[in-house]
């Protein structure tokens, strides 16, 4: 506890202003064409405006919202159909080979499908969402009760709990501990099933507003768009470690956090 | 009189680790009873069959032949009238010092506020009051052991099972838990089966020492009656000429099964 660890964000700050300078100097000596890379000032003028003026809002407002359903959805399906396979060895072992088949089939290509199904509008989006959330999900409920100590378990049931009060008590902690350790990928699976349906075929949203911009050649507008979507991932990532925080306090601190 | 827990010619195989190998005979025709109210220690070589023992008589493990009886009744499935208390750590991470100890008074549906006050109370006994809303991980190893136990007692079990308890705590400790466990035995008179690899604990704490042959086929080679008078001080006791003595004949028995036991898991 003597030891404090050393101030590391004025060089991170300092690093990510080195890199915009580098950026700013190559394209405005033409080193690297302001056309296919954009102008550093002008994303920033770019993303100031959106901001001041509000337009980008209601595009974000979007995304956040597809990304939000995903999760959602997409952990309450998760949670419940791999607590159900987890207890149920029978339709596990029949249901396997096709659980394996979907996670291994790569997902992305479902999104015009979605498309035909569920329309342009925010319904094909979170179904595209959800199927990326689905499988982190469920994979760790399911390891997270096939991990459940047996002497645990064989406590709980001599201190008298009945099957409903395992779950209760023993199954669905154990499983809320897995879904939380897979928290990050799976907000941010979340987050990349909107804008990539988006990108994909849409009439709004930050995916929608990259599109745009790509059809005219605006590169500027695309990287501005990317800063947006970046920074806001960033932010859901923070609340995904606060809530964790707060629910996860049993926990021992793994070791990199002790260092 | 029927006896808390009886083992009646029981034996238990386990199927063979690997494919094609032997299965292992765990226990072998074993019987054995522990009276109400009786307290019995089982000492034996490392690897011989104790916990074995002992899940099979909590219900969850059943005999591949013989029948275990509790009460005069034959065990099925769990056994509703034993408390465990496991070899391993088997404490609820997610749960607090004190939520693990009124884990069991919930499942029974006691009120909040007073299966609070009777945990605390609990947590007192076993020397942890100070630790009621830490976690598990914020334990050290023989702090589990005593939660643990409270987790166990606070049930009020008629018989408790209890797996080499007190091996992780210093001798301190240990000697104030062993005096603590034999005065809530005298005042409640329950039945105790209790394992342990300590013979000098096994002397002071029972009223008879069962010592189990090395594996395979495990099963009893000796029973020694404890004579010694109650109540005792586990300390004290270690002192005494007759503890000595019944200390030489039963380690003369035990000797030469560990050695064997040893051999055996070496090779
Ligand atoms: N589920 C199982 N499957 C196969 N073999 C088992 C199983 N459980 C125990 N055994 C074997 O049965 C024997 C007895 O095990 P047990 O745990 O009862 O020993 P123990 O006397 O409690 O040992 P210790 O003093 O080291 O705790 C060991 O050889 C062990 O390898
Ligand atoms: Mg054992």
């Amino acid at each position: 506890m003597s030891k404090r660890p050393p101030k590391l964000w004025p060089w991170q700050v300092a690093l990510a202003l080195f890199v915009f300078a580098a950026w700013w100097g190559l394209t405005a000596t033409h080193i690297l064409s302001p056309f296919f890379f954009g102008e550093p000032l002008v994303v920033l003028q770019r993303i100031v405006q959106w901001f001041a003026s509000g337009s980008i809002w209601p595009h974000l407002g979007v995304t956040l919202l597809e990304t939000l359903l995903a999760f959602v959805l997409g952990t309450v399906l998760g949670v419940a159909i791999g607590l159900w396979l987890a207890l149920a060895p029978v339709a596990s072992a029949l249901a396997d080979p096709y659980i394996k088949a979907a996670n291994a089939m790569p997902r992305v290509i479902l999104a015009p499908i979605f498309s035909v199904w569920f329309g342009l509008g925010i319904a094909s989006k979170v179904a595209l969402g959800v199927t990326l959330v689905f499988f982190i999900v469920f994979f760790n409920v399911y390891q997270g009760i096939r991990e459940v100590s047996p002497v645990i378990l064989a406590n709980a049931r001599m201190l008298g709990a009945n099957r409903r009060q395992l779950l209760r008590h023993i199954y669905l902690p154990s499983a809320t501990a897995w879904v939380f350790s897979s928290l990050h990928t799976s907000v941010g699976m979340a987050f990349v099933g909107a804008v990539v349906g988006e990108y994909l075929g849409s009439a709004k949203g930050v995916g929608y507003l990259i599109l745009q911009a790509e059809g005219t050649f605006d590169i500027n507008s695309v990287f501005a768009g990317i800063l947006v979507l970046t920074a806001f991932a960033l932010l859901l990532d923070a609340l995904v470690t606060l809530t964790e925080r707060r629910l996860l306090k049993w926990r021992p601190p793994t070791i990199a956090e002790t260092l | 009189m029927t006896a808390a827990i009886e083992f009646d010619q029981v034996s238990v195989v386990f199927p063979a680790r690997e494919r094609g190998g032997a299965p292992w005979r765990a226990i072998a025709h074993t019987s054995l009873s522990v009276e109400v109210g009786e307290f019995v220690s089982v000492v034996g070589p490392t690897g011989c069959g104790k916990s074995t023992l002992l899940n099979l008589a909590a219900g969850l493990l059943a005999p591949s032949a013989g029948t275990v009886r509790v009460f005069g009744q034959p065990l099925i499935g769990i056994n509703r009238r034993a408390g465990y208390m496991f070899q391993t750590d088997a404490l609820l991470p997610w749960r607090t010092a004190l939520d693990n100890v009124t884990f069991g008074l919930e499942l029974r549906g006691v009120p909040r506020t007073e299966a609070n006050e009777r945990g605390r109370y609990w947590l007192a006994k076993v020397g942890l009051a100070h630790a009621a809303e830490r976690y598990p991980h914020q334990l050290s190893g023989g702090m589990k052991k005593r939660v643990a136990m409270a987790q166990t007692l606070i049930v009020e079990p008629d018989i408790l099972l209890m797996d080499e308890p007190f091996s992780a705590l210093d001798v301190q400790t240990r000697q104030l838990m062993e005096n603590e466990l034999l005065a809530l035995w005298q005042a409640e008179r329950r039945s105790v089966l209790f394992i342990t690899h300590d013979l000098e604990e096994a002397i002071a704490l029972s009223d008879r020492v069962v010592v189990l042959s090395a594996g395979p086929d495990t099963h009893p080679i000796g029973e020694f009656p404890i004579d010694l008078a109650r109540p005792r001080d586990v300390a004290e006791i270690r002192l005494t000429p007759e503890f000595l003595g019944i200390h030489e004949r039963i380690w003369a028995v035990l000797r030469d099964e560990v050695l064997k036991g040893y051999v055996q898991t070496t090779t």
